[in-house]
Order: structure tokens, then C-alpha cells, then sequence
């Protein structure tokens, strides 16, 4: 488990690459990628999993 | 109080709201209505304790049926589902307003080009297309002249979804290039910001500047009646200043020389995150001060009906 003041570490999906989360990460938050800038949805914190987010879809907004 | 949030992507203002939430103390049951599955009678969502539940769903389409669902259920669901359904249609949405005797901007309906074309020629040019459902200023068009309007009329006929088929054409409405974003919360104002551009759109997802907003007593009195004609609950109202030539728009708060406005919009899943920004209002607070009286009135209303 993480605490609100651990750094939160995961794998970046596309690349491989290990990327810093915000301590405070929640579960369905979005990320963008620190390496490619590309949208990452935080699937899970224990283990913490990210994958790419969703597209924009057209109903999305207010 | 436990308080659930449905939602499918966590933004900046879901965050902001859930801070808010669990250092007051309050138990947070987020629901990803992705993984859940809405029954007539029940659903998979983990509901049955919940005070209310906070409808946070990026996509309309969702938002609308999962608090109707809740709803069904006799979850206390805000925003309610009937203001999500005038909400979200932007027709519906006009006719509520125009119903309500509240100004807002002229705006017919038509099913085909032939229509949409009348329509557009009796507005004249310039005049607006929008898709009856969207948001963020997506895929709306400011018309110029004849031959822009038949090639976008085409291009939505040809490759539209449906809903795109359903033209809704409105007078363009030459505001001092901002227009005004009220959060309120069952008719009385949270915060508010005007949003600036030198583009006509002037949405902050579009990249407009905000800047805080100092509503006067015509405007307050048109934040409160056009939540009302929505059915209330926690809203974005959209407002342009109308009659102010872009000289006299000095960009100082408290719309000088206005006068006059025109609601353009009512939003249901309002986004705050910007509001929070340019407003010196703690705007998760208030919503949170909100929520907690929603939840207490719901409550309270379940009480009296155990009693009788």
C-alpha cells in the first residue's frame, strides 16, 4: 500500500519506462505521460497500473 | 455522511471535490460506471448506504442514464436526471429558457439542408451551428457566407451521426469577447468568471482567458431563473453581455455597461477547476456545503416518509 506521502512509481505503458505519480493519485485519474505527453488512466494503485486513457468522445464535456 | 460519485475519468475538479469531501470527514464510494451494470430493479453499484450520489460522468450519454437508473432505485442522485435531460440537448435546453421568459439567443431547429439553409439566409450571416449535444465548443461553426453553409451543412449530413442531422442554427451574438461562467448551486451563485478570447469561442477549454466576475442584480436574478427552468441543482450558466460595444469593455470585473445579458446555456456536469482558479472562492468547499445540505434534505425527507 502507499501512504499520501509516498512517491507512487509505475510503468509508463507505452514506453516502459519507470514514471513519478503524485503522491495524492487516485484510482480513473488521468496522467499524462511525462516521457510522450500521451493520457494515462490509473487503472489500479496496489499494484499501481496505468494504461493509455480512452479517446475523447464525442459526448464527453459539461 | 457517505457520499458517492459516479464518474468514468477522475479531472482536476473530481479531485478537487473528493479532497474536500474526505477531510471533512466524509465516506467517498467512487463509482466507475464503466464497471457497473444498471438493472430495472438493482444495480451492481455498491449503493444501498449511500446519503447521495454525486453525478460526475464526463460522457453525457452515461450521466443520463445512470442517474435515471439511480434514481429508479430511490438513490437521492444530484443532478437530477430530469435536469440533466434539459441540460444536455441544447435544444431542449433553449426552450426551457425561452419558456422560462428568459433571454437567449434566437435559435431554430431544422432536419434538412433545404431547412437548415432557410434558416440560416433569415439569420443572416454571420449565424451559429451547433450539434444539439456537445460540449468544450466542440464541432460548433460560425457561419460567414452561402457556400460555407451548404459545405457544412453537407459534411454533417454525409457524416453525421443523427443527432447531427438535427440542425440547430442560432444568431450569432456579438459579445465584447468574453462571455460569463456562473457555478451555482440551486440557483444561488458559487463563483464567477468571465472567459475572454480574441476567437469567437471563448470556452476555457478552448483556451479562454478567465478572469473572476462580479455578478450584478440583473445577472443574479437570471443565474437563479434559469436554474429554475433546468429544475435546479449544481450548474454552470452560461451568460453573454449584450449592447456593449467592445470599447467600452474596460476587462474590469462587475460587467460595466452591460446592462443586459442573454443566457446561452445551462450545464449539468458543470466543470469548477477553472472557477477555483480565477475566483478567490473556495469552490470544492461550497459545492461540498451544498452536498452536505442536499444529503441532510434527503434524508430528512426519508425520515418523514418512514413516518407516515
Amino acid at each position: 500500500m502507499t501512504s499520501d506521502t509516498d512517491p507512487v512509481m509505475a510503468e509508463d505503458p507505452i514506453t516502459g519506462e519507470e514514471i513519478e505519480l503524485p503522491a495524492d493519485v487516485e484510482v480513473g485519474e488521468i496522467i499524462d505521460s511525462p516521457v510522450t505527453g500521451t493520457e494515462l488512466e490509473v487503472i489500479s494503485l496496489d499494484p499501481v497500473v496505468l494504461e493509455e486513457a480512452p479517446e475523447l468522445e464525442e459526448d464527453w464535456g459539461e | 455522511m457517505q457520499i458517492g460519485i459516479l464518474y468514468s475519468r477522475i479531472r482536476k475538479d473530481e479531485k478537487l471535490l473528493l479532497g474536500e469531501l474526505r477531510e471533512r470527514g466524509h465516506e467517498v464510494t467512487k463509482i466507475d460506471v464503466r464497471k457497473e451494470r444498471f438493472g430495472l430493479e438493482s444495480t451492481t453499484a455498491d449503493v444501498a448506504d449511500l446519503d447521495l450520489v454525486v453525478d460526475r460522468c464526463l460522457s453525457t450519454s452515461r450521466s443520463l442514464y445512470a442517474t435515471e437508473f439511480l434514481d429508479s432505485y430511490g438513490v437521492p442522485v444530484v443532478n437530477a436526471p430530469e435536469t440533466g435531460d434539459v441540460c444536455a440537448d441544447k435544444a431542449k435546453n433553449s426552450l426551457a429558457l425561452a419558456e422560462a421568459d428568459i433571454p437567449t439567443p434566437a435559435t431554430e431547429v431544422a432536419f434538412t439542408k433545404e431547412t437548415a439553409m432557410e434558416a440560416i439566409e433569415e439569420f443572416g450571416y454571420p449565424c451559429v451551428l451547433k450539434p444539439v449535444v456537445g460540449s468544450w465548443g466542440r464541432l460548433m461553426a460560425k457561419i460567414d457566407t452561402r457556400s460555407a453553409a451548404e459545405a457544412i451543412l453537407e459534411h454533417k449530413e454525409t457524416l453525421g451521426h443523427y443527432e447531427h442531422k438535427v440542425f440547430y442554427i442560432q444568431e450569432f451574438v456579438d459579445k465584447p469577447g468574453r462571455d460569463i461562467r456562473v457555478l451555482a448551486v440551486d440557483g444561488e451563485p458559487v463563483a464567477a468568471m468571465t472567459r475572454s478570447s480574441d476567437h469567437w469561442l471563448t470556452n476555457a477549454a478552448k483556451g479562454g482567458e478567465t478572469q473572476s466576475f462580479e455578478l450584478d442584480d440583473r445577472a443574479l436574478e437570471l443565474v437563479e431563473r434559469a436554474s429554475a427552468a433546468v429544475g435546479g441543482g449544481m450548474l454552470g450558466v452560461d451568460l453573454m453581455e449584450v449592447g456593449v460595444e467592445p470599447e467600452a469593455d474596460t476587462g474590469e470585473t462587475g460587467g460595466a455597461g452591460s446592462g443586459e445579458y442573454t443566457v446561452h446555456e445551462v450545464n449539468h456536469t458543470v466543470e469548477f477547476k477553472a472557477l477555483n482558479t480565477a475566483t478567490d472562492v473556495d469552490v470544492p468547499a461550497k459545492v461540498v456545503d451544498w452536498l452536505e445540505a442536499k444529503a441532510a434534505a434527503a434524508a430528512g425527507d426519508d425520515a418523514a416518509e418512514a413516518h407516515t
